[in-house]
């Protein structure tokens, strides 16, 4: 039947009629249906799909009508009722707020942008953070695979022009207390930083938080900055950046060893500075910084203890030992040794952060001699297909490397494959020891210790249920400001059965002193 | 002290290329910054991103810039203005008993898509050079007719665009540099020529509107005298309309400009009437006069040398077309026109769209229509539903264009003037396609308008367009 409401003088714009025309007639019992106002189009398109019936004659342009061909007068009504419905509803407002395609489109909006974070995939880094620099806008760069020409290029025409480049793949920076990228919530201080590697840079800055010191700014430089080819630019740039910077009263310096050409020009211009510097150079000689009088760091832990011992005026003192005391950390060692079969006797230590898993792998190496890697600090300890193949002896893997983020996000943001890789250790039988990172902040996963401590809960079962202990030990990088919460997470890691040590360091140290007792 | 420590002195004021949680942590940090939606330009294609590096190194880049800047100061500087109505035959140059004009782009007979060749057929037979379609489809066939797209006669037309030696048209001149432009009046929606609608009852429309309403509203004009269009459209905007898919605003204000001198004519009261209700019955009057606008205010740019500015943005329902303007008149840039993405009316869907079709995007081309989505809110649904979705096209063209106009402004944007000047270069770097507002055409002749929606115009014109720049400037 054709049925037709009409309701005289009411009007309502075409769009939105022809939008509940099209909703009324999935209806059930709907076959056709017109909702409009009566125009000379709408009675037109009425008589040609049939739904001018009785009284249709009647409707002028000023009137709203309803129009259906249905099978009852009850699906009649359900239009009319839908109608209704549909007229009234509010739209909730879900558009989304304006993105703008282009660097010169975001200066529109706000010409005062001084700071780019640049993550597009690497061969087309070069353009976009070229065409930032010409319009004076300072770079951290987060994409790896840009060539070293490429670096080099930008960074030397950063300088021309007193710009910072940061990176490229360089993950951590805190500028004008504002964490960029992967960066924690640490305090503001007066300890300026300046790294070259990025989870080197968030370990040593959120230990400065933790022992109650604070920020000034942290600039990052990226891995290849104090290599020959790019002849540490922006290491001295931003370290003459803090230098003059008033808020600013201890340096600190984190990278890989340099080359040791660069080394020199770094350390004679932070000698120069006159301000007391810390110098981490993670498993570095310690030599040519003392002999400037620098203090060197031993671990990225020890370097936020002098640094923050300097800040206090204080005169900075090797930090080696464990926050627990030596005695207390050797019984816990003894008791977790004591519960492993004879012929547990290897370490994996899997890592989501690069310079922690290098920085562990330099403070056990001494000890064990060989250790397995996906980034071995010997070419011959290189652990072939790393991410499909297994572990072997001592092995220690960093899943933020090329071969494990190939079609993946960064571990940090997606931990995980790291996660089913501690799973998959606790089934060998000659493994003791599990060492772990988890790194929260911005940036990171949400809740990365959620994650990591169901796969130790499910590792510590699977190796009990072949009559063995697996030890896992792991350490928090992070602030108790950040949202993920650095005692939350310690304390999910600790409910899962890991030893939780307060740094990369002593967490290391740990696993050693395990190690030291089967 | 360097620049560095200046910056640590400054607010840090942050935009984000990639990944996108890099940008919401300093969001929740409530700390300032942009997300750009970041693509590789040209879309990653090597070769065009080629094209645009040459054309950008200096000092070419240096003279497009310059030359896209003269295109803006003479499309601001245009004054378009209602001179009075002739017939096509009289006014528009090149026009000839057995010529028709159509929109778009150049296109045989053989390859016109059903609404054109119907309005082609309707044309002949309103003309008296056929009596019957079949008649009308042979001599159509037969190579004795001038085919001709509007474009190289100084006139536009929308949908169809066909235009006949007898038919009453709109008379613009740009006042600023004494071009002309020419359209037919609106015959309204339904069943019309323009849709390709071939029929007694399109016929006798046609007929009234040059023998009844035509007579009228010349003289009417004659004695109201030149009317400045570009302040009615501007107002209109502030009225809600976007000048392209809504005129309600527009055709009342004409009305009410010309209403005085129309009741004072020589012609019977019945007469005037049915002119004025002509008028009145349609929204879409004033979609002809802001389209012969929007072409007078564009064609004086196509002589300025290394301008990369789009000149002429159109589609036959076959191809669309575009015209750069420092390549001059006669190269058009083809590629098959897109089916147009919106809201149908009841009984038809997207099976019985014919492709994209009209010159009616002359009013994007020059800033209103699509570009100025923001200012007409009645009609965003056509869009997805939201004010939001409008304001955001409205405003992403400011990315593909050389400036804002002076003149047509939005009040939904803080009277932001509309973006004018689409630059090719832009839209091939950033892969953002002009947004057109348009009506969309059944395929098969004769059933008329099924609905209207939003379409771009094919990437492959600016693909050509970009190529055509680099080899004959490179």
């Amino acid at each position: 039947m054709v049925k037709l409401e009409v309701r005289k003088n009411a009007y309502f714009d075409s769009v939105t009629l022809m939008i509940i025309s099209k909703d009324v007639k999935k209806l059930p019992g709907v076959k056709e249906a017109l909702v409009g106002m009566g125009t000379d189009l709408n009675r037109e398109i009425a008589e040609k799909i049939g739904l001018a019936g009785e009284g249709f004659d009647s409707v002028t342009a000023n009137d709203f009508f309803v129009a259906a061909e249905c099978d009852s007068e009850a699906d009649f009504q359900a239009v009319v009722a839908k109608v209704d419905e549909l007229l009234n509803k509010k739209a909730e407002s879900k558009a989304a707020a304006y993105t703008p395609p282009t660097l010169e489109g975001a200066l529109k909006i706000d010409p005062n942008i001084n700071m780019a974070v640049i993550s597009v995939p690497g061969k087309y880094a070069y353009e976009v953070a070229q065409n930032c620099l010409e319009h004076d806008i300072n770079v951290m760069l987060f994409s790896d695979n840009v060539t070293l020409e490429e670096e080099k290029a930008l960074k030397e025409y950063a300088a021309s022009k007193e710009l910072l480049v940061m990176g490229p793949d360089c993950g951590t920076a805190i500028v004008n207390n504002t964490p960029l990228a992967f960066a924690n919530v640490v305090r503001s201080g007066d300890i300026g930083m300046v790294c070259a590697s990025g989870t080197g840079a968030q370990e040593v800055s959120n230990l400065i938080d933790q022992l109650g010191g604070g920020i000034s700014q942290l600039l990052g430089t990226g891995g290849r900055d104090l290599k020959l080819d790019i002849g540490g630019i922006m290491m001295r740039l931003g370290l003459d950046a803090l230098i003059h910077d008033p808020k600013t009263k201890v340096l600190t310096l984190v990278s890989k060893p340099p080359a040791a050409e660069i080394a020199a020009q770094i350390l004679d211009q932070a000698a120069a500075g006159g301000k007391p510097t810390v110098v981490c150079f993670i498993g570095g000689d310690p030599t040519e910084i003392e002999k400037r009088g620098l203090y060197a760091a031993v671990s990225l832990e020890d370097a936020a203890h002098k640094a923050v011992a300097l800040s206090r005026g204080e005169t900075p003192e090797d930090f080696t030992g464990f926050a627990m005391g030596q005695q207390q950390a050797e019984e816990l060692a003894s008791a977790e040794a004591a519960r492993m079969l004879p012929g547990q006797k290897y370490v994996r230590g899997l890592y989501t952060g690069g310079t922690l898993c290098d920085e562990a792998m330099k403070l056990m190496i001494g000890k064990l001699g060989h250790i397995w890697s996906n980034i071995p600090l010997h070419p011959e300890d290189l652990l072939e297909n790393a991410r499909n193949g297994s572990s072997k002896e001592h092995t220690f893997l960093d899943f933020g490397d090329d071969e494990f983020t190939v079609g993946r996000p960064h571990p940090m943001i997606d931990p995980s494959l790291r996660a089913e890789r501690v799973i998959t250790e606790a089934a060998d039988p000659g493994v003791a020891v599990v060492l772990v990172d988890c790194v929260i902040g911005y940036g990171s996963h949400e809740d990365p210790a959620q994650d990591l401590s169901q796969a130790i809960r499910t590792a510590k079962e699977l190796a009990a249920k072949e009559g063995r202990y697996l030890a896992v030990v792991a350490s928090v990088c992070g602030t108790e400001g950040d949202p993920q919460s650095l005692s939350g997470s310690q304390m999910k890691l600790a409910n899962a059965g890991a030893v939780v040590l307060p740094s990369n360091a002593q967490a290391t140290r740990f696993a050693q002193l395990i190690l030291d007792r089967l | 002290m360097s620049k560095v420590n200046e910056l640590f002195e400054k607010k840090l004021s942050v935009v984000n290329f990639g990944i996108e949680s890099f940008y919401q942590d300093l969001l929740k940090q409530n700390k300032p910054a942009i997300h750009v939606d970041w693509k590789p330009v040209a879309g990653g294609d090597k070769k065009i991103a080629g094209y645009l590096r040459k054309l950008r190194k200096p000092p070419l880049g240096e003279e497009i810039a310059q030359a896209n800047q003269e295109a803006l100061r003479r499309i601001l500087a245009a004054q378009p203005t209602l001179v009075g109505m002739s017939t096509a035959g009289e006014a528009i140059p090149g026009m000839t008993p057995t010529t028709i004009l159509h929109a778009g782009p150049p296109v045989t007979w053989e390859r016109m898509c059903g609404p054109v060749r119907g309005a082609v057929m309707g044309g002949l037979i309103y003309e008296g050079l056929a009596k019957n379609l079949e008649e009308a489809e042979a001599l159509a066939a037969s190579g004795k007719i001038t085919f001709s797209p509007c474009h190289h006669h100084d006139a536009v037309g929308p949908m169809a665009g066909v235009v006949t030696y007898s038919m009453p048209v709109w008379h613009m001149v740009n006042k600023a540099f004494g071009n002309d432009a020419y359209c037919t009046m609106n015959e309204g929606l339904g069943k019309v020529l323009r849709f390709g609608a071939c029929d007694q009852e399109v016929f006798d429309r046609l007929h009234r509107m040059r023998d009844v309403y035509y007579p009228v509203l010349k003289q009417a004009l004659e004695r109201h005298g030149e009317i400045d269009m570009k302040v009615m459209i501007a107002q209109a905007l502030q009225m809600g309309d976007e000048a392209h898919n809504r005129n309600k605003a527009g055709t009342s204000l004409f009305i009410r400009e010309i209403l005085s001198d129309l009741l004072d004519t020589d012609f019977s009261m019945e007469q005037k009437q049915a002119a004025l209700s002509f008028l009145n019955n349609n929204d879409h009057t004033f979609l002809n006069l802001s389209m012969p606008v929007c072409k007078c205010t564009m064609d004086p740019i196509f002589d300025i040398p290394h301008c990369t500015v789009v000149a002429t943005m159109c589609r036959n329902g076959t191809d669309f077309g575009i015209r750069i303007a420092g390549l001059g008149k006669d190269a058009w840039f083809t590629a098959p026109a897109e089916i147009v993405k919106g809201l149908y009316f009841p009984g038809f869907d997207e099976a019985d769209a014919n492709p994209d079709l009209g010159d009616s995007c002359i009013t994007e081309t020059t800033g209103i229509g699509g570009f100025c989505m923001a200012a007409a809110p009645a009609i965003v649904q056509f869009v997805g539903g939201q004010v939001q979705d409008a304001i955001n096209y409205s405003t992403q063209m400011y990315e593909i264009t050389v400036g804002e106009s002076n003149t047509y402004k939005i009040p939904a944007l803080d009277f932001r003037g509309g973006a004018v000047g689409i630059d090719l270069l832009k839209v091939v770097e950033t892969g953002i396609r002009p947004i057109i507002n348009t009506g969309i055409a059944h395929k098969d002749y004769g059933v008329g308008q099924v609905g209207a929606g939003l379409v771009h115009p094919p990437e492959e014109c600016f693909r050509k367009a970009i190529e055509a720049c680099a080899q004959a400037w490179t």
